[in-house]
């Protein structure tokens, strides 16, 4: 890695005692030799296993449950179902108001995703626990499924979720959240060209080496003690003080050492069902994803469709630029909602365009819910835009970094989003990357700044 | 049939937070009666060094070495509120609330410092070697271990802060979309060079030029952990990755990293970070969210990259060979 100062040297105080020193981490040594403590290392008296029952169907009615056999089972416990979760339905961004509650911890009449988790068996051992898992009698009727978004958003496609009525979600602002700035028609009838484009991605894993879960010890004055490998304490204990009815003063939760997150642990599904089975039972409880439900049960990063409509003149400026986006959420909310209406905030990218117009929706299929990832609402966005800016230069024949600078958002600029360009940056970052891979551009954009305009 | 080689740039920023509900992280800072520094805080470090960088930003900011700082967090019953660790706000959020909580700490132990060596407290100066001296006269000086003593023992004082971060929930406006939905931008430009054999769409990722702008690079071998991380993530996205590999069909979605593709050590391009600072006005430092950032420009990069290799654009992720393939056979067929 190469540090160059000599750019913004002139508003950056360097020189510091403790920033900027390449100080060794104080957690690196437990980690290369296998000493740091994750939650999984805890391991308690008479601790017992929980292990899912999940739906083999995309979408279907649940007729009955019979969990007989899978209770006289050697070594189970207890068998949970939805009857026994306080508040089943939730939703986590409930917390700051983001509704409805669209989601069950454990299926209730319902699946509406193949994996969806149906009935919780703690048993002695976690083979017991799978052997009587694969005991319960589940009676399914099996309804017509929707995967693809475009279908999904027809009339009388297969309603995946009736929390919300329509496989979208509904903002504020209607079927979508909508950013309008200037007027793009009118941009589009003075552009000399007009390209418009669709780009696709699927799901993404995060694929962390330390799978999603928890351990729960009951502390024995009715708190209960969750280790765990949650990206966020509060917003987990908080969620889960309304899914089971408790009082926030009764859970202690501790984590803080994690085995990649990646954005992927944020969803509060296992510590919920865990705590419930440790006050259920009063034993200590563990529930930890296998690497197959880490993979295909745990949220993705959402599949995305963007279209992308740009009107641009023969000298290079983009004038009009109209941008659908929509989010797969799969099954639930989970997170999507705030991602698709991160991706509204962050397009038409870091250009300044003075005619925008788009369009953001969260698609409701039958697929394993998705919710956060690393770029969340972004990543596949700087996608479908960084290789429509590379169409539109070719298409003007023009260098595509040169055609960049055109376009670079400087200090000042508002965005389509009616917030002014504070501290950018984009341009030197091109000027670097210039020089360093040999990609030469004229003399008047290696002169550019971010600083101001006309420079 | 030939190998073809191609080059492609992509240039991107990425905002710093999330607000939708608000955004708020806490700090906690007492000094033990010895003089080292407590962290306290419920932020959670994903291995990507958040407890090291809030001890140096503590440590910073008091005016003392690093490793007289402790960190505590991640305990609900101990560490004050933070909204987790996610949307590159860990170090930008937790690292203000610490800064906040560690000045406060600082003026209580200015003072008492002062009381010691009988003068005030605005003529006093830290060395950071863990001392506190006298403006332009550093021979009248005081250890910070001698200063912890008599603030506990003495003079009946706590040297503690508390420090508070907040970002007030925006909401977007209806109709046009305005809203403020992060703080700072950070930045990058990256340049993929890659190989592609058009009889097996096979595409070999040569060297990735990274330019990133950060803010400030608190601790520049961790931000660079980060950022080659970072990396080889928005190449595996670019090439392999998928849990639906059929989608929107469910079939043959990988259960192991056996099934589950992202590429090995031998399969790492040739890397090249480079990291400019122009520091946000709201960071600690300057400081701005790298982490998300990092892995996004290399994916359309490469999609550019090989398109100028072999003229065909796969605007579908993950860019697979058997993607590529269909569209040289459908260009062939004209």
């Amino acid at each position: 890695m190469e540090l160059r100062k000599d750019y913004f040297a002139d508003v950056r105080k360097d020189g510091l005692h403790e920033i900027g020193q390449p100080r060794p981490r104080l957690d690196s040594p437990g980690h290369v030799t296998g000493k740091t403590a994750y939650f999984a290392d805890r391991n308690f008296p008479g601790m017992l296993h929980l292990k899912m029952v999940r739906s083999p169907h995309h979408h279907a009615r649940i007729r009955s449950i019979d969990t007989s056999e899978a209770e006289k089972h050697p070594g189970v416990v207890r068998v949970l179902t939805a009857k026994d979760v306080p508040h089943n339905v939730y939703t986590i961004l409930i917390l700051i108001q983001i509704g409805p509650e669209d989601e069950t911890v454990l299926a209730d009449g319902k699946v509406r995703w193949r994996g969806e988790a149906v009935v919780a068996v703690l048993a002695e051992t976690e083979r017991a626990a799978q052997e009587a898992a694969a005991k319960v009698k589940v009676d399914y009727e099996v309804l017509p499924a929707v995967f693809d978004m475009e279908e999904a958003l027809k009339p009388g496609a297969p309603l995946v979720n009736e929390y919300h009525g329509q496989n979208y979600y509904l903002y504020d602002s209607g079927e979508c959240r909508k950013v309008r700035f200037g007027d793009v028609e009118a941009g589009f009838a003075q552009a000399d060209h007009i390209l418009e484009q669709s780009y696709r991605s699927s799901p993404i894993e995060h694929a962390p080496t330390e799978t999603t879960g928890c351990v729960v010890a009951p502390e024995g004055n009715d708190r209960f003690t969750c280790y765990t490998n949650t990206q966020a304490m509060f917003f987990t204990l908080d969620n889960t003080s309304i899914i089971l009815q408790m009082p926030g003063s009764k859970l202690h939760f501790v984590g803080g050492t994690v085995g990649g997150g990646f954005g992927g642990k944020v969803d509060v599904i296992v510590e919920p069902i865990a705590i419930l089975g440790a006050k259920l039972t009063g034993r200590p409880v563990c529930f930890i994803y296998s690497r197959e439900e880490e993979m295909q049960i745990s949220s993705p990063r959402a599949a995305e469709k963007v279209v992308i409509k740009d009107g641009v003149m023969k000298d290079g400026r983009i004038v009009a630029r109209k941008v659908t986006g929509y989010t797969d959420a799969g099954a639930y909310s989970r997170h999507s909602p705030y991602g698709a209406q991160k991706g509204a905030a962050h397009y038409p990218g870091p250009y300044t365009i003075p005619n925008v117009w788009i369009d953001t929706y969260c698609v409701y299929t039958n697929r394993t819910p998705s919710s956060a990832m690393r770029g969340f609402g972004v990543t596949i966005g700087d996608f479908a835009l960084e290789v429509q800016m590379d169409k539109l230069a070719r298409l003007i024949g023009m260098d595509p970094l040169e055609f960049r600078f055109i376009n670079a958002y400087r200090d000042g600029d508002m965005k389509a989003h009616r917030q002014p360009t504070e501290g950018a940056a984009l341009i030197e970052c091109m000027q670097e990357a210039s020089r360093a891979a040999n990609w030469p551009v004229a003399e008047k954009y290696m002169a550019m700044s971010s600083y101001k305009k006309g420079a | 049939m030939a190998i073809r080689r191609g080059r492609g740039v992509a240039a991107i920023n990425y905002p710093t937070g999330m607000n939708l509900g608000g955004d708020p992280t806490q700090a906690l800072v007492h000094s033990t009666p010895t003089g080292n520094f407590m962290v306290t805080l419920s932020s959670v470090d994903l291995g990507q060094g958040m407890k090291q960088i809030m001890a140096q930003i503590c440590a910073e900011t008091i005016g003392v070495p690093t490793d007289r700082v402790v960190i505590d967090t991640a305990d609900t019953d101990t560490g004050p509120h933070c909204m987790g660790t996610f949307a590159s706000r860990g170090t930008h959020r937790a690292g203000n609330a610490v800064i906040q909580a560690a000045k406060e700490a600082r003026q209580v132990m200015l003072e008492v410092a002062a009381e010691e060596l009988e003068v005030n407290a605005s003529d006093l100066e830290t060395d950071g070697q863990g001392n506190i001296q006298v403006k332009g006269a550093p021979q009248k000086s005081i250890s910070i271990f001698d200063v912890a003593l008599s603030a506990h023992f003495k003079r009946g004082r706590s040297i503690s802060g508390r420090g508070m971060f907040l970002i007030p929930r925006s909401y977007p406006e209806k109709e046009t979309g305005a809203m403020k939905p992060s703080t700072c931008y950070a930045h990058a430009c990256t340049v993929a060079d890659v190989e592609v054999d058009d009889e097996t769409g096979e595409v070999t990722v040569l060297t990735v030029k990274n330019v990133f702008e950060i803010g400030r690079a608190l601790n520049p071998k961790m931000v660079e952990q980060q950022l080659v991380g970072g990396s080889w993530m928005g190449i595996s996205h670019a090439l392999y990755e998928t849990t639906e590999p059929y989608y929107p069909n469910r079939d043959h979605g990988g259960t192991d990293f056996n099934q589950y593709l992202m590429p090995g050590p031998g399969d790492l391009a040739e890397t090249e970070i480079i990291v400019l600072e122009r520091p946000s006005a709201d960071g600690p430092f300057g400081a701005k969210g790298p982490g998300e950032m990092c892995a996004n420009p290399q994916i359309p990069a490469i999609a550019n990259a090989v398109f100028d290799a072999v003229g065909v654009r796969i605007d579908t992720l993950p860019i697979t060979p058997e993607r590529i393939l269909r569209a040289l056979k459908a260009q062939a067929a004209g």
